[in-house]
């Protein structure tokens, strides 16, 4: 805990990965799951990691809070905290970390509750395991966070065990327990879902509230490009392992460098457009067993060219937007 | 664009429902086990858990209509499109294909209504048997009803396929050999063999990748435009209904709250629920923008509030709305509602 | 502006590779274990042996009039009065015991798989109906199976045998009553999982009638849960004759089956004359250890939970 200064200043990178590479090694071959992922949080903002399914989200959570399993393992890149490479740090200081300075939420919460034991005890021992109090003041601090996400009455729910609540309730219980020792950073790994939408309207306003209130640095995993409209303050899209376009969300979403971002947000269906046909992505996701040399976007994209058989560079094309694409869209484009 | 839409609209207003519900019912109980008869006969008091998952509802679609419905989870949404597709009794009321109880129709008649009404499912995983190959699931219907000459399937299956998208070299595969989208059209093909006009479509493009979700509902509104369908769409997913359909249904916990033409529901929302979802509803054009979050949780269907099911997340509920069902009535032309503040005001 | 929605989507698979049918994929993962494909290979040869015992055994031990009692309990390996080597032995009738085991192999083998194949039409149909009739009919068959799993199995078979006798027919019928429960339990929960699923939806979205459904749609899919237990109930069954065998109220004396062998060299086996049992014996281990490194391993393959 000493290594890691107190607060940062409002703004200031809490996080910064970079280049960062997390392969598989499987019989059936090498799963480039992410394969060169950079992106900065700063302190009280959000940033929105989207993706399709399999773009390697979870595996760029995961490794983030070294949860990464056999036969998963980070090869490359590095990952800053606060100017600590967490990638490099031991599993017992790695330990110390996780759900202390940096939580984790899941999109399924029973990821985090333990089903056999009552919302206390796992609150209290979480509390207990960084922090030197006593356990009434661990309880106090459990009390806290759930009110926190809006839970009313707490006390008598501490006393419930986890199949007493609804399925967003859970989910705020395990944000609840990501909130104990006001982290640094939380990677939330699309956390509504499974939820309503007037669920998830309750849980992203918890989350809105968390960033503004505490400084924390909040990274959201979603495919759903509408939460993160609303929600982030910048914006990552992946695609087959890669980030292929970064900047502030306003920015990327008016005016897409990379052609797979403007698919993405033609894809959407938008009140602008009703009944029109949805401008649409063709063919389907490669697989992450064989994808292919160069731009993994080229059999899809209607830019393509030759040269894109080249891998593209990550470059930085307008201030603070970066993309991964030879050919990228010179001004905005209506989706 | 709009051309398109506006013809079946325009030819939507005055014909016949295609389908109808009268006060359509479905209750799902779980009988007592023996030993919960013996205790109940001992004079100890044991409820049967009754679920409602429809209540009541009245709905008619018209030829030629995109209907969209839309609901939370547990709301009774698939529970109304399967008594819709005639695949599931109603407990209550009547279901009213084409001017006849679907219920009272003899074998033939009844056959041939299911067959014209066809459900696409949500799960493209669990929606096709794992043991066909494409050709028979697609092609099984078809040929058991005789819909195709004989030795005109091999032809008739490929159409199919190439309509609903599909490469019809495909085939002789099996349905584990294709991505979520290839077996959501595999889904299409299959329902479109039996020649039906009308889709009740439950969540088909839910568990879909947003950029496939796009060729799915593009391909709907293809196949509307050239076979003339009428679709009952269901979808938690607002954007989605409001981007297909041209009337939206409301239902919350068994119940329809509100209905009206598409435009009219996004632009003058009636009901306090449909209000909150809408201002719930992550829009890709708004932009940082603050939740709020509807109040309380969904209530349990095994034990609903009394009177208007909202009342308890309803920030305008006042004593009658905890005594009295509110009834469904009309507040703009086509547009209804089921609020007890239409009556105060 | 929607081009690819008419046109073909890129196949998931290049074309030229062979079409990987359901079958095929289950051969190829079934084949991934060692240990599995030593279970079956030695299953098969025990099954070669059985078929072929008339043709390769040196002796046909059924035939009394073949049998010199003067060769009786002779050591492994001894040479008997008409020139043949008895290599593992001989009984007390002087019976051959490679020959006996080989032919006791095929009692035990038919009654086994006879058995388990009536078992699992009777308990699977059952099941079946239980499933799909629900109500009444599925109250009345699931307390029947309760009933039936909650007596010792070899107690009601010893129970059935003596009120219906001795015989072979008579051992496959016990057989059949204690395990088409199990049968019955299995196919019942599969197809409850099943039935839920929304392909079962869609067929009677199409009108197909129902027996259609259950049979091209439901059974299909109830069939891997099916074939393990089949897999298992075999060797359980085999072992349960050789029990019931053993105890003297299974096969007639005169064509001893695995069972029937093992008990006859029972009383000799603290003489010395271990072999009279112990041969027997090993087959029959031999035997019920294949099988179930072969259920083994289906189970793991066709566990549809193990798979993600
Ligand atoms: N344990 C593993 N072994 C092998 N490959 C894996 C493993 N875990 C993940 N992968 C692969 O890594 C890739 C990225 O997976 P990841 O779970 O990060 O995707 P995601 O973007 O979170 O998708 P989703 O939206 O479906 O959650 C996938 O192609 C997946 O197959
Ligand atoms: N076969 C059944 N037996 C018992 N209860 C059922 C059955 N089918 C549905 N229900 C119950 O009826 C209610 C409505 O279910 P339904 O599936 O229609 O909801 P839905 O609106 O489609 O929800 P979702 O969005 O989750 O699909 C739920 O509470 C459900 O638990
Ligand atoms: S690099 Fe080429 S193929 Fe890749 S996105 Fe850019 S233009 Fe398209
Ligand atoms: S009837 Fe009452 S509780 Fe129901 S929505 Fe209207 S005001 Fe709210
Ligand atoms: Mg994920
Ligand atoms: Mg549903």
């Amino acid at each position: 805990m000493s290594a890691v200064p107190a607060s940062a200043a409002p703004g200031a990178p809490t996080l910064e990965v970079r280049n960062l590479r997390t392969h598989f090694l499987t019989r059936a071959g090498v799963v480039k799951a992410v394969d060169d992922v950079s992106f900065t949080v700063r302190s009280g903002k959000v940033l929105g990691l989207v993706g399709e399914s399999g773009s390697g989200k979870s595996v760029t959570g995961f490794s983030i809070l070294g949860l990464v399993d056999p036969p998963g393992r980070i090869v490359g890149g590095q990952i800053l905290f606060k100017g600590q490479d967490l990638a490099t740090l031991s599993e017992e200081a790695m330990r110390k970390l996780r759900g202390n300075r940096i939580a984790m939420i899941f999109q399924d919460p029973m990821m985090t509750l333990n089903p056999v034991l009552r919302i206390d005890t796992q609150m209290i021992e979480t509390v207990l395991a960084h922090a030197r109090v006593s356990r009434e003041e661990a309880r106090q601090r459990a009390r806290d966070a759930l009110g926190q996400v809006g839970i009313a009455s707490p006390d008598e729910r501490l006393r419930s065990y986890p199949h007493q609540f609804s399925g967003g309730m859970r989910q705020r219980v395990a944000i609840a327990i990501a909130l104990l020792h006001k982290p640094d950073v939380i990677v939330a790994d699309e956390p509504t879902t499974a939820l309503d939408v007037t669920i998830q309207g309750q849980i992203l306003a918890e989350a809105q509230k968390l960033c503004a209130q505490t400084g924390t640095a909040l990274v959201w995993i979603t495919h759903d490009l509408s939460v993160v409209a609303g929600l982030a303050d910048d914006i990552a899209v992946m695609y087959a392992g890669k980030v292929v376009e970064n900047g502030p969300v306003e920015q990327v979403l008016d005016a897409p460098l990379h052609p797979y971002t403007l698919g993405l947000i033609g894809s959407v269906p938008s009140r602008n457009r009703r009944g029109e046909p949805l401008r649409q992505i063709p063919g389907m996701t490669p697989s992450m067993l064989n994808l292919p040399a160069g731009c993994a976007f080229r059999a899809r994209c209607p830019r393509a060219e030759a040269r894109c058989a080249e891998p593209p560079p990550f470059a930085e094309y307008r201030p603070g937007r970066f993309a991964r694409c030879i050919h990228p869209h010179e001004e905005a484009v209506a989706a | 664009m709009s051309a398109v839409l506006e013809a079946p609209r325009a030819a939507a207003q005055g014909s016949v429902p295609i389908i109808e519900l009268r006060g359509v019912s479905k209750r799902f109980s779980n009988p007592l086990d023996f030993a919960g008869r013996l205790v109940k006969r001992l004079g100890v008091k044991v409820r049967e858990d009754v679920v409602h998952a429809v209540d009541g509802v009245d709905l008619s679609v018209r030829k030629g209509e995109v209907v969209g419905l839309v609901g939370e989870s547990g709301c009774g949404k698939s529970t109304l499109g399967r008594m819709v597709a005639g695949i599931m009794p109603p407990s209550d009321g009547q279901v009213v294909w084409r001017g006849q109880d679907l219920t009272k129709l003899s074998g033939a008649d009844a056959k041939r209504a299911k067959l014209r009404t066809q459900m696409i499912f949500q799960d493209p995983y669990a929606s096709l048997n794992p043991r066909l190959k494409v050709a028979e699931i697609v092609g099984e219907a078809p040929q058991y009803h005789g819909l195709v000459p004989r030795g005109g399937l091999e032809a008739y299956v490929d159409d199919q396929l190439r309509r609903a998208g599909l490469d019809p070299s495909l085939k002789r595969r099996y349905p584990h050999q294709f991505s979520g989208g290839q077996r959501q059209r595999i889904g299409i093909a299959r329902a479109l063999a039996v020649q039906p006009d009308f889709l009740v479509c439950d969540e088909a493009v839910a568990a879909l990748d947003v950029s496939i979700q796009a060729q799915i509902l593009n391909l709907f509104m293809k196949l509307r435009r050239e076979l003339d369908l009428t679709y009952l769409f269901i979808s938690h997913d607002l954007g989605v209904v409001e981007h297909l359909s041209d009337r939206v249904v409301i239902m919350y916990l068994g119940r329809v709250v509100e209905e009206a033409p598409s435009e009219e529901v996004f632009a003058r929302p009636n009901h306090p629920y449909t209000r909150a979802l809408l201002a719930e509803v992550p829009r890709i054009e708004a932009r940082k923008r603050v939740f709020a979050g509807v109040q309380g949780e969904i209530p349990s269907p095994l034990n609903p509030p009394s009177g208007c099911h909202f009342h308890p997340r309803c920030p305008f509920a006042f004593d009658r709305c905890r005594a009295e069902r509110p009834a469904l009535k009309q507040v703009a032309p086509g547009h209804r509602s089921a609020c007890h503040l239409n009556d105060a005001a | 502006m929607s081009t690819t929605t008419a046109g073909a989507p890129p196949a998931a698979v290049p074309p030229a590779a062979r079409v990987e049918t359901p079958f095929r994929r289950f051969v190829s993962e079934f084949a991934a274990s060692r240990l599995a494909l030593f279970g079956l290979v030695l299953f098969c040869i025990i099954v070669l042996v059985a078929v072929l015992a008339p043709w390769i055994a040196p002796q046909n031990p059924y035939d009394l009039a073949q049998l010199d009692i003067m060769d009786g309990r002779l050591e492994p390996g001894s040479v008997g009065g008409s020139g043949i080597t008895y290599w593992l032995g001989t009984d007390d009738q002087g019976r051959d015991m490679l020959s006996g085991i080989m032919y006791g192999l095929r009692i035990s083998l038919t009654v086994g798989a006879g058995s388990a194949i009536l078992a699992c039409l009777v308990g699977a149909s059952l099941g079946m109906l239980a499933a799909y009739a629900g109500g009444r009919t599925d109250s009345l068959i699931m307390r029947l199976v309760d009933l039936q799993l909650s007596f010792p199995a070899i107690l009601a078979a010893l129970m059935i045998l003596a009120f219906l006798g001795k015989g072979i027919l008579n051992v496959v019928i016990a057989l059949v009553v204690v395990e088409w429960a199990y049968y019955a339990r299995t196919v019942r929960g599969s197809a409850l999982v099943e039935r839920r699923r929304e392909y079962i939806e869609a067929a009677q979205c199409l009108a197909l009638p129902t027996h259609r459904i259950i049979f091209r749609h439901l059974l299909p899919n109830c069939l891997p849960p099916l074939i393990v237990v089949g897999t298992m109930q075999v060797a359980r069954a085999i072992a349960l004759e050789a029990t019931l065998s053993f105890l003297g109220l299974g096969v007639p004396i005169t064509e001893p089956s695995l069972g029937l062998l093992i008990a006859n060299g029972y009383e000799y086996m603290l003489s010395g004359k271990y072999w009279i049992s112990f041969y027997p014996g090993i087959a029959l281990l031999v035997t019920i250890v294949s099988i179930n490194l072969v259920g083994d391993q289906l189970r793991d393959v066709l566990n549809p939970r193990l798979k993600k």
